[in-house]
């Protein structure tokens, strides 16, 4: 049990940056452009480590990046990307991001998260967009034990409280699926 | 204990006793019980009145289809009504009090109208439809009143729940629905197929009716085999268990509500939660729901001591409880016998088996036969008799539709079996279709017109007695097990009473809802053909058993009655939930603080320390005031207008949407998108602007920003930024997929400040700005970057009060920080925070519209007299066309126009609507309604904006608002009260 009295831990994430890159990850010169530029495009639903940081595979045309250089990461994707199509966005302030540590993390998201967490579905590396008591969030794993979950900063309180209530003892499910 | 035998009882352990309380009286039963095996133990036979009649009932089955036997059970806040006892865990301290029973369960004032019923048609089907007709006025205020007094179940507990509740969601290959012989017979073969597995039980226990009917299976004992299965799957990885989890409902795609009790056997002993609604998405649904066993329709069958069979053999197998001293089994089939042989094997007395098949024969009926137990073939039991429990009961032979001359016996219980009804209703849920099978004389699920998924394949099958197939052997094959043969079951629907038809007797069909076999007749005697519209009128089947035992005899008695055959008459619905679940399970974790995601702003702690008074803007928490001091709301939103317009005010505007709309093609689809045009908006300049859905209306506004050749900023309202970046989105995926155009939603991104008041410069200038504020080099409506007190800044000068006014944003982390710096700056010019409230009336002052109060989804550009913001060059944008549509152009549509009241005092009500003629008498014919109102503290009177019939050219005018039991009159003026010219905010 952890200090705060939950099940897994949840402590608030030290991300110190994140970038949007909106672009069309089918097309293979925007891909190879992102690559010079320190972000491998990553598999659907998966994350991929580059020079840039961590790349979030988001949507068919969008990513995130978490990255430590918010300014050298935009600056060298405006020149790398310069005469294609894409966005990229500072938006370093606009989600927050929670560390979930334990060995009941997908167990404690599955009371609220619709998509599938078990090992087999989400092995380290998954990224998932999702809904969790009532918010949109990003959900991606890490290790077995390490998990991570974003959301809008406006409502970084309200998942806060939900998962602390959610993962209260008592409350374990070990249902074994998750 | 009296009726607790010294054998049997596989799931108690009489070494360990429980007290509960009934009805105030402490009893004992022991660790394994039910609250009902519990009370059978201690002879507590009449446990409840019946709903309509209040006739004395007893326990009728062992588990979820059980009728009668429901309590109000636990105490104080976690008191809950009409809980089943033949499905409550007994715990410790259990306190059970009984339902429908005034003065006292023993004697109920409401059974006068059961002893009145034996000569008068009291309360028979339709009664309610029939009786109280007239006069109409008296439905409402005194039948109603009076039957729902006596009538309905259980009350309500009335403290808040202090149990917790949650959701659990879970994908699996294969979802086993029963842990009987076939559901873990499925569960053991999906596993050993390396499928993921999950098997839910709704009992505390596995093995269904392998515990209790004595077959052989693999060599071994029911029980045994049930243990070895049970071990062997919870060493299976893939496979979970899961018992005390009844699958609720089944939806389509197989998505799978399944209700778990978590801790209702141990309730406020630990942190569970209560109750857990499970959200299972399975590959595969397998129904393995086994199947409910069918009372007989005989006089008085409701009296306390009829049971079904299976349950009184359930009773003694399970519990070591004796139903009864002296049993009677009543029966059709050959299944029954097996209680007749589980009561001798425990020493109860059998007094007799009645079976209406002339010739019973076979193994079952033979071993009783070898036991000295009396078969009386091809009789019936045409009536049973006692006051509170059973007494007697009058056996005769069966003669056609008569009973012939018979005789009396002695008996206090009588173990009813008609047959076995196929557990459907999981299979029906979504679709799945019945078949009636004419050789076992019931409903079984159609494997040609199963439930399908999104291919169209079946998403469910059905396995063991669900699908009909009723017996160990049938299930797992001749070779595994052993047990004895079954004969055929003969249909039997009505045993009729000795003597003059209807004297009086009742042949219940449905116990909970009091539906008696001459009310089914009834109704199809008056024309209620369709099985759906009998349901209704009888009300079989609408209890919160949803007819588990009576749907079938029900609609065999209609389809007699009517002459047709069975399957032509058909089954009702089904539907979810199986049995009833806690609204607490529905609503999981979100009660309290995380029933709604509410969002806060950056500087949100910042107001709640400082005097903020909240308000609900959309999704959001605004202050609507900062209060001072004692102040109350009037006197902190004067304060902070007449502060804003004479010195300096500064709001939190974070809650505005943002949205970045970037690409080659972002003026084009802006001018889409937009009703004015974007496309020629210079970089570093803002324009207002309105987007109107595809019919025209107004649905969203704000101020649109050129950040770059490319690259815009679009504000929405604080409600809007999920809508609109959701309608730019599904443009452009769906519509205008050609344009190179991506969007972002950035609201949560910025902190947005607004400055506003003749000081606005001032204050920013002192709080240390690096751009050029000058009107010159920042003039209205106009934006730059630059850095305010140290924080990167965009500041737009934008003005929604009329003032001279800095919209500035930072990034979110730094907005509490700017936010007490421009505090901190502003103090020496008296700056002062203001509210919604403030930021309402000075709008109003200016005339300036607000989504939502001048717009209800009906209202064009057009008239609200923006005329201005909507393009006349541009070839299209949404909303376009439909202006041009008849009923947007035509004439009399209601018009924006200000009022401004007689008496400057009076403030108009907000909704409050215009005559065209004052009447003594309503309705009067309304021409308009106010849409914003307000006392304005800057003028120091009261203004108003509404919309008017041909408001526009009726500028002047007088208008008539009745109010009450008076008459408030406004003129109709220009919207624009305050600066018209705009020369406050142009400085």
């Amino acid at each position: 049990m952890s200090e705060s009295g939950t099940y897994i831990v949840v402590e608030p994430a030290t991300v110190s940056g994140m970038v949007t890159v909106r672009a069309d990850l089918a097309d293979p010169v925007v891909v190879s452009a992102l690559g010079d530029g320190g972000v491998p495009v990553p598999a659907p639903l998966a994350l991929a480590e580059g020079e840039a940081g961590s790349v979030l595979w988001m949507s068919p045309d969008e990513l995130l990046i978490l990255t430590g250089d918010v300014a050298g990461c935009s600056e060298r994707l405006g020149a790398v990307l310069h005469g294609h199509h894409a966005m990229v966005l500072d938006v370093s302030d606009a989600r927050l991001v929670f560390d979930l540590t334990g060995d009941a993390v997908a167990e404690v998201l599955a009371k609220g998260a619709p998509c599938d967490l078990s090992p087999a579905a989400f092995p380290p590396g998954t990224v998932r967009r999702t809904h969790l008591g009532g918010l949109a969030v990003a959900i991606w794993r890490l290790t077995e034990t390490h998990w991570q979950i974003t959301c809008f900063r406006s409502f970084a309180h309200h998942l806060h409280a939900w998962l602390t209530e959610t993962a209260r003892p008592g409350s374990e499910g070990r249902s074994g699926l998750v | 204990m009296a009726h607790r035998l010294s054998t049997g009882g596989l799931l108690v352990d009489r070494a360990e006793p429980v007290s509960f309380a009934f009805d105030d009286v402490w009893m004992k039963g022991v660790k394994g019980d039910t609250l009902a095996s519990a009370l059978l133990a201690n002879d507590k036979v009449l446990v409840g009145r019946s709903f309509k009649y209040h006739r004395p009932r007893g326990i009728m089955a062992a588990g979820a289809e059980e009728p009668n036997a429901l309590m109000g059970v636990g105490r104080g806040p976690r008191f809950e009504p009409n809980q089943r006892a033949t499905t409550t865990e007994l715990y410790k301290g259990l306190k059970a009090t009984s339902q429908n029973r005034w003065p006292s369960l023993g004697f109920d004032i409401g059974a006068i109208n059961a002893a009145i019923a034996e000569y008068l048609p009291v309360f028979p089907a339709g009664f309610y439809y029939k009786t109280f007709l007239f006069p109409r006025i008296a439905w409402k205020h005194l039948y109603e009143p009076v039957i729902r007094n006596a009538a309905g179940l259980g009350r309500a507990p009335t403290d808040p729940d202090p149990d917790t509740y949650e959701h659990f969601h879970v994908h699996c290959d294969t979802l086993v629905v029963g842990g009987g012989i076939a559901g873990l017979e499925a569960a053991r073969k999906a596993g050993a197929a390396g499928k993921r597995v999950l098997v839910l039980e709704q009992t505390a226990h596995w093995g269904g009716r392998a515990l209790v009917d004595g077959d052989r299976i693999d060599g071994k004992t029911g029980p045994d085999w049930v243990s070895d299965t049970i071990a062997a799957l919870e060493a299976d990885d893939s496979v979970t268990l899961r018992s005390r989890t009844m699958a609720a409902g089944v939806y389509d795609h197989g998505y799978v509500l399944a209700y778990e009790r978590v801790s209702d056997h141990e309730p406020g002993a630990g942190d569970a939660p209560r109750h857990r609604l499970w959200r299972i998405r399975a590959g595969e649904i397998v129904i393995a729901t086994g199947a409910i066993e069918r009372p007989l329709t005989f006089a008085n069958n409701d009296l306390p001591g009829v049971m079904l069979a299976s349950a009184v053999r359930d009773y003694a197998a399970l519990y070591g409880v004796a139903a009864g001293r002296q049993v009677v089994v009543y029966a059709n089939n050959d299944d029954a016998y097996r209680t007749a042989l589980t009561l001798s094997d425990a020493r109860v007395t059998v007094e007799a088996v009645v079976d209406v098949r002339p010739d019973p024969a076979g193994d079952l009926p033979d071993a009783v036969r070898a036991r000295g137990i009396r078969v009386l073939a091809g009789h019936g039991i045409s009536a049973a008799k006692g006051r509170q429990r059973v007494e007697r009961l009058h056996v005769g032979p069966v003669e056609g539709d008569t009973i012939g001359e018979g005789h009396w016996m002695q008996c206090d219980c009588i173990a009813v079996s008609g047959g076995w009804s196929p557990v459907v209703h999981l299979w029906s849920h979504c679709g799945g279709k019945l078949t009636w099978d004419d050789a076992q004389t019931l409903f079984r699920p159609d494997a040609t017109r199963a439930p399908t998924g999104a291919d169209g394949q079946p998403m469910a099958r059905v396995t063991g007695a669900a699908n009909a197939d009723l017996t160990a052997r049938a299930i797992l094959g001749p070779d595994r097990v052993e047990a004895p043969g079954e004969g055929p079951c003969t249909p039997h629907w009505f045993t009729p009473s000795k003597g003059r038809y209807a004297h009086g007797t009742k042949h219940f069909v449905d116990f909970q809802n009091d539906v008696s076999a001459a009310d089914v007749r009834l109704a199809a005697r008056e024309g209620y053909e369709s099985v759906e519209h009998a349901k209704r009128y009888t009300t079989l089947g609408m209890a919160t058993d949803q007819g588990k035992t009576s749907n079938i005899n029900g609609l065999a008695l209609l389809a007699e009655a009517r002459g047709a055959a069975i399957p032509a008459v058909g089954t009702t619905t089904f539907r979810p939930p199986y049995t009833p679940i806690s609204m607490g399970a529905i609503a999981g974790a979100a009660r309290g603080p995380l029933f709604k995601a509410v969002r806060q702003s950056p500087m949100h702690r910042w107001h709640d320390d400082n005097g903020a008074d909240w308000e609900p803007v959309a999704d959001w928490y605004r202050p609507f005031c900062y209060r001072r001091g004692g102040e109350n709301r009037h006197a902190a939103v004067t304060r902070e207008v007449l502060n804003a317009r004479r010195k300096v005010g500064m709001l939190d505007a974070s809650t505005l949407g943002k949205i970045v709309v970037k690409g080659p093609d972002a003026g084009r689809f802006l001018d889409l998108l937009y009703t004015n045009m974007m496309s020629t908006l210079k970089v570093g300049r803002c324009r207002y602007g309105l987007m109107c859905t595809e019919n025209g209306f107004l649905f969203d506004d704000g101020v649109v920003v050129r950040t770059g050749e490319d690259s815009f900023l679009c504000h929405t309202t604080s409600g809007g930024s999920d809508r609109v970046h959701g309608h730019m989105e599904e443009w452009l995926q769906t519509e205008w997929w050609d344009l190179k155009v991506w969007t972002a939603n950035v609201t949560d991104q910025w902190a947005q400040i607004a400055v506003a008041g003749p000081e606005a410069r001032s204050v920013l200038e002192a709080a240390g700005c690096d751009g050029d504020l000058s009107a010159a080099a920042l003039p209205f409506m106009s934006y730059c970057e630059a850095t305010l007190a140290g924080h990167p800044v965009r500041i737009f000068r934008i003005s929604f009060s009329g003032e001279l006014s800095y919209e500035i944003a930072t990034p979110a982390a730094s907005g509490l920080a700017l936010w007490q710096a421009l505090g901190e700056a502003g103090a020496p010019f008296g700056i002062m925070p203001y509210g919604t409230e403030a930021l309402h009336i000075m709008r109003a002052e200016k005339g300036f519209i607000m989504i939502g109060d001048e717009t209800d989804g009906t209202v064009t550009p057009q008239d609200l007299g923006l005329n201005w913001a909507v393009s006349k060059k541009k070839t299209d944008f949404i909303g376009k066309r439909a202006h041009q549509r008849a009923d947007l152009t035509r004439s009399g549509r209601k018009q924006l126009v200000g009022l401004r009241t007689e008496d400057p005092e009076t403030v108009l009500p907000d909704g409050a609507h215009a005559v065209r003629r004052v009447l003594e008498y309503k309705p009067m014919e309304t021409i308009g309604h106010v849409t914003s109102t307000y006392f304005s503290p800057t003028l120091e009177r009261s203004i108003a904006m509404g919309l008017v019939n041909d408001g526009l050219s009726r500028r002047g005018e007088w208008l008539d608002f009745p109010v009450g039991d008076r008459v408030i009159r406004a003129e109709i003026v220009d919207p624009v009260f305050y600066d018209p010219k705009g020369e406050k905010q142009n400085v």
